[in-house]
């Protein structure tokens, strides 16, 4: 693996209308590591987020400034394929967001629209392979035809990953995953982004600061808009630069 | 007295009940004691005590009073010229009656002339008795309320009782006249049903109520050809049009529109839904079907109607397209905007997303609203009466002229023929197919509609 970093942000500035939503972001992420978001309420984790894959693309008022790179190649160049994009940018939301159909469908709607499998047998091998990857190969192998919403919200969630890994993403981006999911199920959730690491760059966004702790290799703290401080997960921790960031994680306030 | 004096008077009667039962209700009242009720709340009990048994009884009243008013008449020594009872003594009755209230001036028949004074007298009698009888109830149930009151009497709770039962008899009167049509409705098929065997009229062919034999009347009252025309014209040719327009203007509107375009868009869509059918009416007769023949001609379809199936089933089908785009538009917009980030985050485009996503997910909505929307289309009368023909022939074929059922209600109805013959029922005959069929779609597509809303709930 090179050591250039997989996306590299400069100076992002995003706003809502009038509304100034982040100010100059520069980040960069890297192949084979988890950075974590972490941040107070509103202090555009999300935003920053959704701009890595052009989410925000989807919200009429907003505005993306800056230069935001995958592989060196500017994701917001004209010539770029916002479908090509987001398909090597894959998402997993704070709700479990599973479609009205069945968990085989769930899975082969990515590999079908981006003609990744042709034919049932080729669509087998990669329901069978992402949902072994998300680790609920062998809780759902025998309902592969019933609805996803009829799943739990865990094992929901963990269908939102298989069907993001199905289409062979390199970058998947994370916003708070286990936020509506109970104990076992975050462990179960965290224990899989483990796992997953090393194959995808993995982004993810969470309220809970042992959870970035555990399951990431570098933190990045925003904090009204701004990105107050980025490094080792173990540094951010245990020897903030910034009094902010010793402030919030410390739960002085946030 | 008339109707008017006697309003007034009971009205007055209340104002005197709520002024006096105010002012002794404001009498409870001393140093820092709380009641419950107010001193007007004690008027108004009393105003309302005094107003509601009289109007009760006049309810009543006008309902059995006819009934009493003709058996006083029927003692009069000339009743014994009536014929036996049918229409001809009914006829005879009512004309004496009209002649007796002085709204009618001259008679046909010697027997009226002679009860029309019968008739006066028993009115007249019967009028004061009412009057005397809705005065002694004001009088009774305002000072039955007031001996009521005192102070702890809780006259605000009893109000609202009062309120509550008034708006429940409201909404009742909606309920009961419904039954009551329903029930006519059923009454008359019946009778109709007594004639015509129901096998012939439900699985019959031949609809031809112009000529009807007397020994077979069933013979020329198959309604299948009835049936198939408003299935063809209203669920056929009518959703072909509706449909696909509905659903894609629907779609524009929630997915792709930008909101400036859908403020204005949206109130034109629903305002279309206000326009009278008349009005498409006579656009499918004189604009749309005329159209369609040419069109038809020129392709080689010499024989082609001017009343074609064709033209009323578009035009109708441009009428619902509103119902059907607003019903789609809400089931669509009830869809998780999860659900669209979700498909857009997977790299589909917007209109994959549309197709493969939502649609699915907004389905049993768009069906519920499409079964709606049929439901109103087989009821339609005005286009039907304007551009469809009245002629009953089984055809599938777009361009010659079919009937329908409601058309063919009017055409039975404003004929000359008796009202009890065959051709007159067979009219309630189908108004009850009609509603029948219409209740059982309403019915399905209402609880296709909810489950599915429960579904994202
Ligand atoms: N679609 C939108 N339209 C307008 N303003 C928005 C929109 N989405 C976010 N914002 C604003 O941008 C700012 C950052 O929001 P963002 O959702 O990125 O915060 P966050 O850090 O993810 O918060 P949370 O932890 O609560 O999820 C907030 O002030 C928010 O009000
Ligand atoms: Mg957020």
């Amino acid at each position: 693996m090179s050591n250039e970093p997989k996306m590299t942000a400069r100076h992002v500035n995003v706003s809502y209308g009038p509304k100034q939503a982040l100010h100059d972001v520069s980040i960069d992420i890297e192949q084979d590591k988890v950075v974590a978001f972490i941040g107070p309420s509103g202090c555009g984790k999300s935003t920053f987020l959704r701009t890595l894959n052009r989410m925000n693309d989807t919200v009429a008022s907003a505005r993306v400034d800056g230069d935001i790179r995958l592989d060196g190649q500017d994701i917001y160049a004209p010539e770029m394929d916002v479908v090509q994009l987001r398909a090597r940018v894959g998402m997993v939301f704070q709700k479990p967001n599973p479609f009205p159909k069945s968990i085989f469908e769930n899975i082969a709607y990515g590999p079908r629209i981006h003609g990744l499998a042709t034919g049932k047998a080729d669509l087998d091998v990669v329901v069978e392979r992402s949902l072994t990857r998300a680790g609920l190969w062998n809780e759902v192998k025998d309902r592969l035809t019933d609805s996803g919403t009829a799943l739990s919200g865990g094992q929901q969630q963990r269908l939102c990953i298989a069907r993001a890994i199905a289409v062979d993403p390199e970058v998947i981006l994370m916003d708070e995953p286990c936020s509506a999911l109970d104990p076992i199920a975050t462990a179960k959730i965290e224990e899989l982004i483990h796992e997953l690491r090393g194959r995808y760059a993995i982004a993810i966004v969470t309220h809970n600061m042992q959870q970035a702790a555990r399951v990431s290799q570098k933190t990045a703290f925003f904090h009204l808009g701004t990105l107050v401080e980025y490094g080792a997960t173990s540094d951010i921790f245990t020897n903030p630069v910034q009094e902010r960031t010793k402030d919030y994680i410390t739960g002085r306030y946030g | 007295m008339s109707a008017i004096t006697l309003s007034l008077v009971v009205a007055g009667l209340a104002l005197i009940g709520w002024l006096t039962a105010r002012t002794r209700a404001a009498g409870f009242r001393t140093g820092a004691q709380r009641f419950s009720s107010l001193p007007t709340h004690h008027g108004w009990y009393v105003a309302l005590w005094t107003v509601i048994p009289p109007l009760v009884f006049l309810v009543i009243w006008a309902a059995v009073s006819p009934a009493m008013v003709t058996d006083a008449v029927l003692t009069n020594p000339a009743a014994t010229q009536l014929p036996p009872p049918g229409f001809d003594r009914a006829s005879i009755l009512s004309e004496a009656r009209e002649l007796g209230a002085g709204r009618a001036f001259g008679a046909f028949n010697e027997t009226s002339r002679l009860l029309a004074p019968a008739y006066a007298a028993a009115q007249s009698r019967y009028d004061w008795i009412a009057t005397a009888l809705a005065l002694l109830l004001a009088f009774a149930g305002g000072a039955y309320a007031f001996t009521r009151i005192r102070p702890g009497f809780a006259a605000r709770t009893r109000i609202e009782r009062i309120v509550m039962g008034a708006l429940l008899a409201a909404s009742l009167i909606a309920i009961l006249t419904t039954i009551g049509i329903v029930a006519s409705l059923v009454y008359e098929a019946a009778r109709f049903f007594s004639v015509v065997p129901i096998t012939d009229f439900l699985f019959g062919t031949h609809w031809s109520p112009q000529v009807i034999d007397p020994r077979d009347p069933g013979a020329s009252l198959g309604a299948v050809p009835l049936f198939w025309g408003t299935f063809f014209i209203g669920a056929v040719i009518a959703m072909a049009v509706a449909i696909p327009f509905g659903l894609m203007s629907a779609i524009y509107l929630t997915q792709y529109a930008a909101p400036r375009t859908r403020r204005w868009m949206k109130p034109i869509l629903e305002v279309l839904a206000g326009v009278p059918t008349v009005v498409y009416g006579y656009f499918a007769a004189l604009t749309v079907a005329p159209a369609v023949r040419d069109f038809a001609v020129s392709i080689g379809i010499s024989w082609a109607s001017s009343e074609s199936a064709l033209a009323a089933g578009a035009v109708m089908g441009v009428m619902i397209i509103p119902f059907v785009s607003s019903m789609a538009d809400d089931s669509l917009a009830a869809v998780p905007s999860a659900m669209r980030d979700g498909s857009l985050a997977m790299g589909a485009t917007s209109s994959e997303t549309i197709r493969k996503v939502l649609l699915p997910a907004a389905l049993p909505g768009v069906v519920g609203g499409v079964l709606l929307a049929i439901s109103r289309a087989i009821g339609e009368t005005m286009i039907v009466v304007m551009a469809a023909s009245g002629v009953a022939t089984l055809t599938a074929n777009p361009f010659a002229s079919t009937t329908t059922v409601t058309r063919q209600i009017v055409d039975l109805l404003t004929g000359e023929a008796e009202f009890d013959s065959p051709k007159t029922l067979a009219a309630f005959a189908l108004g009850l197919t009609l509603f029948v069929v219409t209740l059982l779609l309403n019915i399905v597509a209402l609880r296709v509609v909810k489950r599915y809303r429960e579904a994202y709930e």
